[in-house]
């Protein structure tokens, strides 16, 4: 099944006219809406006709998340906050979030590409569909939520946590798609293995994963042990959230909604723009937005894109599967972060030197956060207790601004290497192969 | 009134102590006494050394995490009842102790404590008559 056929199948050359009459109307927009875009053009010796198709894009200057942030809140709206009917918010935590606003028609554009995506993994309206995304800020829950009651299909909005009443109502309801991010998934799978839960007692079918870097290894280890097909969908806050592309059932790359959504692949030193097949960064140019239309958006993920129509019929672009980033951004449990929040984090808590190490590790599914940070000598006096009391507020600091759980390590002056230059701060164990 | 201990903070990592230890060893600082507080991940060396201020400035250049804290140090005889005797006239002035070790030579014994508020302890010592061990008299022991 293909949700909206004429967009989805469209010839290149109609695909390419398309884009570039919406990229001219964008760009028309954002020069007389938005001050910070205006600036940047005029800069670059731009104006609103110097852009009249898909090859002018090139010219455009990129934007990028400390651009979002330096406009926070809403500087970057096209739109007056009249227009905006809801605001979400990225889970990044350096200093500020990155604040999002969607007008009416922004959130049918939200719904139509969710749609295209469960459809994409072969959803219906037959189907139950289990949210266990949070619903929120974040736009994992909310987003899947309307694009699934777009196609008509049952949604189970139960958001994140709680496993054991997840598994119930699976089996009460039925469920038969489970929307959550890969490691939840397999954590569930585990939970259901540990208890030994009847595997019969879940008809679970589907699953559409995202927000998080996951591999061909772990797929196969969530369709064995669900018995599912395992689909991939990509998305981020800043383009519109989960919608922006998603495997069809051949899983052969991220069909990504191109008619909304420009790709491009640059080389993320250069900034020059890479020939299609080559890996590089993924910048995204939003051309229908109204609320946050973004020019050239850099997403820091690094992939490469396949302009070969699909054996599903599909003529869409594809992406592949996420292999990295190509700045130091963390996902831990589908949770944006940086090494620097973490640091920034340390320094003010004042008694620990700024030397830390970050420990990622993926035990019993579950991402594991640990930091280690050394002692400073001069706050060293020599109580147990003021060693406790420093680990614990530095741990609920760590917590209350990730929004995960940390485990702190008190280490050793010197016990963190030191380099000339970029020091290493992050050992991921995680197995990304 | 006030001795120099020398704390070190270690991680629970096999061979520190023993680096530690011969860090001090290497200068010729003797080592009078010894505890260790530990938990799960980390632990405290409290000692108390010949030298203190040199053997904290050797520890600190081979970067070890040292500092010196004063303690108290009372002195008894070396006979049953006096450790208890010197702990109720502290327990009977409501001051509570953070830590404590003590260690005897010959017929003489000494402690070692650390109290919430050092003035007071030091003042019900003296009032109650305890024997105050000063730095050097330390050394002698």
């Amino acid at each position: 099944m293909i949700w909206n056929r004429t967009s989805e199948c469209m010839t290149r050359r109609d695909m390419i006219a398309l884009q570039g009459t919406r990229l001219s109307e964008l760009v028309e927009r954002v020069y007389f809406n938005v001050p910070y875009y205006r600036e940047k053009m005029q800069q670059a010796g731009l104006g609103p006709e110097s852009i009249n198709n898909i090859d002018d894009l090139q010219k455009l200057p990129f934007t990028t998340k400390d651009d979002l942030r330096d406009n926070y809140p809403f500087g970057l709206f096209a739109l007056p906050t009249s227009e905006i009917i809801r605001l979400h918010a990225s889970s990044g935590t350096t200093g500020k979030p990155t604040v999002v606003g969607y007008t009416r028609k922004d959130l049918a554009t939200w719904s139509e590409v969710v749609a295209r995506t469960l459809t994409c993994a072969g959803v219906e309206r037959n189907d139950f569909i289990q949210i266990a995304y949070g619903y929120g800020l974040f736009t994992g829950g909310l987003g899947l939520h309307y694009g699934g009651e777009k196609i008509g299909a049952v949604v189970i909005p139960v958001s994140g946590g709680n496993t054991g009443r997840q598994i119930q109502i699976m089996q009460d309801f039925n469920t038969s798609v489970l929307a959550c991010t890969p490691s939840y998934a397999l954590y569930l799978a585990e939970y259901i293995e540990e208890m030994k839960i009847d595997r019969r007692s879940v008809k679970l079918r589907t699953g559409v994963f995202g927000a998080e870097p996951w591999t061909e290894n772990i797929r196969r280890e969530i369709e064995s042990k669900l018995d599912i097909k395992a689909i991939d969908i990509y998305g981020l806050s800043e383009i519109i959230g989960p919608g922006v592309a998603s495997e069809c059932m051949f899983q052969k790359g991220l069909h990504v909604n191109e008619d909304h959504f420009i790709p491009e692949i640059i080389d993320p030193v250069t900034l020059e723009p890479l020939s299609e097949a080559e890996e590089g960064e993924l910048v995204f140019t939003t051309i229908t937005k109204e609320g946050l239309p973004l020019i050239r958006y850099r997403t820091r993920d690094l992939t490469s894109l396949d302009y070969q129509p699909c054996e599903c019929g599909r003529t869409l672009v594809r992406m592949k599967k996420c292999t990295g980033r190509s700045d130091d951004m963390m996902i831990i449990r589908g949770v944006n972060i940086f090494p620097s929040t973490i640091e920034s984090i340390l320094l003010d808590i004042g008694e620990t030197r700024p030397h830390y190490l970050i420990i990622i590790d993926r035990v019993n599914n579950m991402d594991v956060l640990q930091v280690l940070v050394e002692v400073d000598q001069q706050f060293f006096l020599d109580r147990i207790g003021q060693l406790e009391s420093l680990r614990q507020k530095i741990r609920s600091s760590l917590e209350s601004t990730l929004g995960i759980s940390v485990d702190v390590k008190l280490v050793e002056h010197k016990t963190i290497e030191r380099s000339e230059g970029k020091s290493k701060r992050v050992i991921d164990k995680r197995r990304l192969d | 009134m006030l001795i120099k201990q020398l704390s070190i903070f270690l991680e629970n990592k096999s061979g520190r102590l023993s680096e530690a230890l011969s860090t001090l060893g290497d200068e010729n600082i003797n080592i009078k006494a010894l505890t260790i507080a530990d938990t799960a991940e980390f632990g405290i060396v409290r000692m108390i050394v010949s030298d203190p201020q040199r053997g904290f400035s050797k520890l600190r250049e081979k970067g070890f995490s040292a500092n010196l804290v004063d303690v108290i140090s009372i002195a008894t005889p070396s006979e049953c009842g006096s450790f208890a005797n010197a702990l109720k006239i502290l327990s009977d002035e409501n001051i509570s102790i953070e830590y404590i070790y003590a260690f005897s030579v010959a017929d003489k014994a000494a402690i070692v404590l650390r109290t919430e508020d050092t003035g007071k302890a030091l003042e019900a010592i003296q009032r109650n008559n305890l024997e105050l061990l000063g730095g050097n008299e330390m050394s002698v022991l």
